[in-house]
């Protein structure tokens, strides 16, 4: 009635397709999702910039205006051009996600996603309005 | 130890996240692009001087730039392992990418310190 069971003494070796290494333009999602991944090189390169223009004020006033020189050049316009879409595409991402990465709760009720999200955003108003008046002040 | 290290990475991961979020487009759009291409006056060089000599800058801009950097090296080490598909070398991409954010924290608490 019951067939004999066999046993192999080798383990199965799985079917497993090779995937590209390409496999993130296959999809829009994919592709936005490492992009959002890629807004951290954008990231990275404006604090080390922010730290060199630091380093150029320190030196003094014709490093300073040296730098200042420099970044006006085309191709550190296009790198902070392009630095800018990719950290806005940062901001819009994070502060959408906000509300799912930390549940705020009141009174017992869970705080509306929307309106953490708009915390957020009025923070952004906020901080940037702030950033740019004590920096332009001089 | 990379375990017992991983909510700390994390953590940097996250606050750099949520700084650079609220605050790098507004210095990228400044200093970036208003102030080289002269669509706003450009500091004077004593204020900024001034500026950045205070206690309270020299640890916002030290915040600003060591979270970014940790920020990057947790964000792009992920990208490398699932976009290039190179888990294997963990180690070496783990070194490199926190290495680099740590170096660059140093560096930046040293021009800071030395201002």
């Amino acid at each position: 009635m019951s067939s004999p069971v066999r046993y192999t003494p080798f383990h199965p070796r799985w079917h497993r397709p090779r995937v590209s290494v390409w496999w993130w333009l296959q999809r829009g999602s994919y592709a936005a999702f490492v992009l959002r991944e890629l807004t951290s090189v954008a990231v990275a390169y404006f604090a080390l910039v922010t730290l060199w223009l630091v380093r150029a004020v320190a030196r003094g006033p014709e490093a300073y205006a040296r730098a200042l020189e420099r970044l006006g050049n085309p191709v550190f316009v296009f790198l902070n051009g392009l630095a800018l879409l990719l950290v806005l595409y940062h901001s819009v991402t994070w502060f959408n996600l906000a509300p799912r990465a930390m549940v705020l709760r009141l009174g017992g009720k869970r705080v509306p996603d929307a309106v953490v999200a708009g915390l957020n955003y009025g923070a952004w108003v906020v901080l940037s309005a702030s950033v740019a008046w004590i920096l332009l002040r001089g | 130890m990379a375990r017992s290290l991983t909510p700390l990475l994390w953590t940097l991961f996250s606050a750099g996240g949520t700084l650079a979020a609220l605050l790098f487009p507004v210095h990228l759009l400044l200093t970036g692009l208003a102030i080289p291409l002269g669509w706003v006056e450009a500091p004077s060089h004593p204020f900024l001087l001034g500026l950045i000599q205070h206690p309270l800058t020299r640890l916002y801009l030290f915040t600003f730039v060591s979270l970014a950097l940790f920020h990057w090296a947790h964000r792009f080490r992920y990208t490398l392992y699932d976009g290039l598909q190179i888990k294997h070398l963990t180690a070496l991409i783990v070194v490199v990418c926190y290495g680099a954010a740590l170096v660059g924290s140093v560096l930046a608490a040293w021009t800071l310190w030395s201002l």
